[in-house]
């Protein structure tokens, strides 16, 4: 990441911010991301953020999980050590369902959180940029990274004025 | 785009019910009635047009397959007649059950003042309307000691006295609990408590309508509290009241949250029906898909929830392993020639594993035909549900599935929908002076 250059516009309030995205991203403008002290609704389609897929990932796992707690089961009950549990059959089919839904529910959760993190880059050896420190208090950021950007830092600068930053600032990583 | 906000429509919407619609409904209960009569006629030649239905013949071989009343067979061996009472009494409490829910919704919206749910409010306000149906329906066939004889095991002569033939230690004890006066206390107070509470929301949401202001809306909140304060103890009691007790010796401590389960995520269907069906018709355009996904939500999560408290049921009986216990899945397994398998099964099929598969996605949980899918299906499945629930112990091995069944569900259904539909018109479909409506018609997720 060295050696990149970013535009950092700075705006005071959440829904000139919202406005800001919509209009630069219309003239053409790739934005990198945006910062925002608290969530803004309906910021992600304004960014042109696709619906995360999220919910696929969590079904694979989860069903990871179920036939892990299935073959677990039938395993050791069933097969390796099979214990007289009250008469029952070995490997009787509801004493299981409580592990096979713990262990959906523990990989489901698991795995989605891991994906997250690493889709995210949140990993602890993971060094985020901070484009303005006071996006975590009272200023809304949108960082715009000049290399990935056809227009000028003047004319993307100007746009950004335009739509209501109060400030712009150029950030060197 | 975010800042193109949605087009606001009117908040002046009303419901037509057309008389039309009023007779086509009533020939609906009237046809029920009738297929009831046929069905019952035929039955008694001996022909079946059902399924799992006995025929004439078996009926004395059933007697032994369930030990537990074998002690006082004879006396009470199911008759047609039974089997009629069991479909009026089933259908009774399944229809109590989703109109009480429709107050217990607003209840607990109010209560968390949810804000989302103003905008389908009225759907839910016009359910309990048919409360007092059903609820006279239950009082008088406790009422009657012929039909009363039928449905309660533990109402009849001499159970619980020592010194009679019929004398059952077990019911005996029961007797703090389970006697007529105490029962008719409760069962009368069910009924007009939950009328009168809603009756009480009901009345200062349409105030509000007129007012506007804050009063009405701190009073019907109040009204909610007092109400779920009521319904919080009743829903368990009338779960044991109206379907455990049928099978008296037996209990189970699950069966409250199992019972109010059944009729939560079915009333909930209903109510997403209901606005489908409305939607179709060009009403309730404030309703947009994010209504309809949390309302999905409700209908997905509450059908997890209810398999969740049926398989912990299930699967404590399981483990433990108790004849005392096992009694109740054994009826339904193998008891009586096995005729309650499949219901007990479908039931699962289309409570649990349909809706679960249908509804998990996002999207599904916002489209039209996906809901309707899952509400028809968590409908039909829950009244396999309480058919599973209360026909092993009132109709025996007289149960099945054929025309008495399609009629009295019919009969039930259609007045149900006269009596929804009668309310829904007499008041503007929105509540359209309530402080969340503003909040509700820009719902977004």
């Amino acid at each position: 990441m060295a050696d990149s250059k970013y535009l950092v516009g700075v705006f005071d309030d959440g829904d000139e911010l919202l406005h800001a995205v919509e209009d630069i991203r219309h003239q053409g403008v790739k934005i990198h991301e945006a910062y925002t002290p608290f969530a803004i609704h309906g910021l992600d389609k304004a960014l042109g953020y696709s619906f995360p897929r999220m919910g696929v990932a969590a079904f694979l796992f989860g069903i990871t999980g179920t036939l892990c707690a299935l073959l677990l089961t039938f395993w050791t009950m069933g097969v390796d050590w099979p214990i007289n549990v009250g008469g029952k059959n070995f490997f009787p089919f509801p004493t299981n369902i409580p592990i096979v839904f713990e262990l959906t529910v523990l990989l489901a959760a698991f795995g989605m959180s891991f994906t997250f993190f690493f889709m995210e880059d949140l990993g602890p050896t993971s060094k985020p940029i901070i484009f303005d420190v006071r996006s975590t208090d009272d200023k809304f950021v949108v960082a715009i990274d000049l290399a990935k950007n056809k227009l000028s830092e003047t004319e993307i600068s100007k746009l950004l004025k335009e739509s209501g930053a109060s400030e712009v600032n150029v950030k060197e990583v | 785009m975010a800042h193109s906000t949605h087009e606001i429509p009117s908040t002046e919407e009303r419901f037509e019910f057309k008389s039309e619609t009023k007779r086509n409904l009533i020939i609906a209960a009237l046809i029920g009635v009738v297929m009831v009569a046929i069905g019952s006629f035929l039955l008694s030649k001996g022909w079946s047009i059902g399924v799992w239905e006995s025929h004439g013949g078996e009926h004395a071989a059933a007697g032994h397959e369930v030990a537990g009343h074998a002690e006082h067979g004879g006396e009470h061996g199911a008759t047609l007649f039974a089997r009629i009472i069991a479909n009026i009494w089933m259908n009774s409490v399944y229809f109590l059950g989703i109109s009480v829910v429709g107050a217990f919704f607003i209840a607990y919206n109010y209560i968390a003042k949810a804000g989302w749910s103003s905008s389908i409010k009225r759907v839910a306000e016009a359910m309990p309307s048919f409360v007092i149906v059903p609820g006279v329906i239950l009082i008088i066939l406790m009422a009657l000691p012929s039909t009363r004889h039928i449905v309660m095991h533990w109402t009849h002569d001499g159970i619980m006295d020592p010194a009679s033939e019929h004398y059952d230690k077990i019911i005996a004890g029961k007797a703090w609990y389970l006697n007529l006066p105490f029962y008719f206390v409760r069962l009368i107070a069910y009924v007009t408590v939950w009328y009168l509470g809603w009756k009480a929301i009901r009345k200062y949401s349409l105030l509000e309508d007129e007012m506007g202001g804050l009063e009405n809306y701190y009073k019907g909140r109040n009204a909610s509290k007092l109400f779920m304060v009521f319904f919080a103890v009743t829903a368990s009691t009338s779960a044991w009241d109206l379907s455990m007790v049928i099978d008296t010796h037996w209990f189970s401590t699950m069966f409250g949250w199992y019972h109010l389960a059944s009729w939560h995520v079915a009333g909930l269907a209903t109510m997403m029906l209901t606005i489908l069906l409305l939607k179709d018709q060009g009403y309730l355009k404030i309703v947009n898909e994010s209504h309809l996904h949390d309302l999905g939500k409700f209908i997905f999560g509450f059908s997890v929830f209810w398999t969740y408290v049926w398989f912990s049921q299930y699967l404590l009986i399981f483990y433990a392993n108790l004849p005392e216990e096992t009694i109740y899945f054994r009826e339904r397994f193998t008891g009586f020639q096995g005729r309650y398998w499949w219901p007990f099964h479908i039931s699962l099929v289309l409570n649990f594993f349909f809706p679960f598969l249908i509804l998990m996605a996002r999207n599904s949980k916002r489209r039209p035909t996906f809901l309707k899918l899952g509400s028809v299906s968590v409908i039909i499945g829950h009244w396999f549900d309480f058919y599973q629930m209360h026909m092993p112990g009132i109709a025996k091995d007289q149960g099945g599935i054929g025309i008495i069944e399609w009629g009295t569900t019919l009969t039930f259904a259609s007045l149900f929908i006269y009596f929804v539909a009668n309310e829904l018109s007499k008041a503007n479909l929105y509540p359209k002076n309530h402080p969340f409506l503003e909040e509700s018609m820009h719902h977004d997720i």
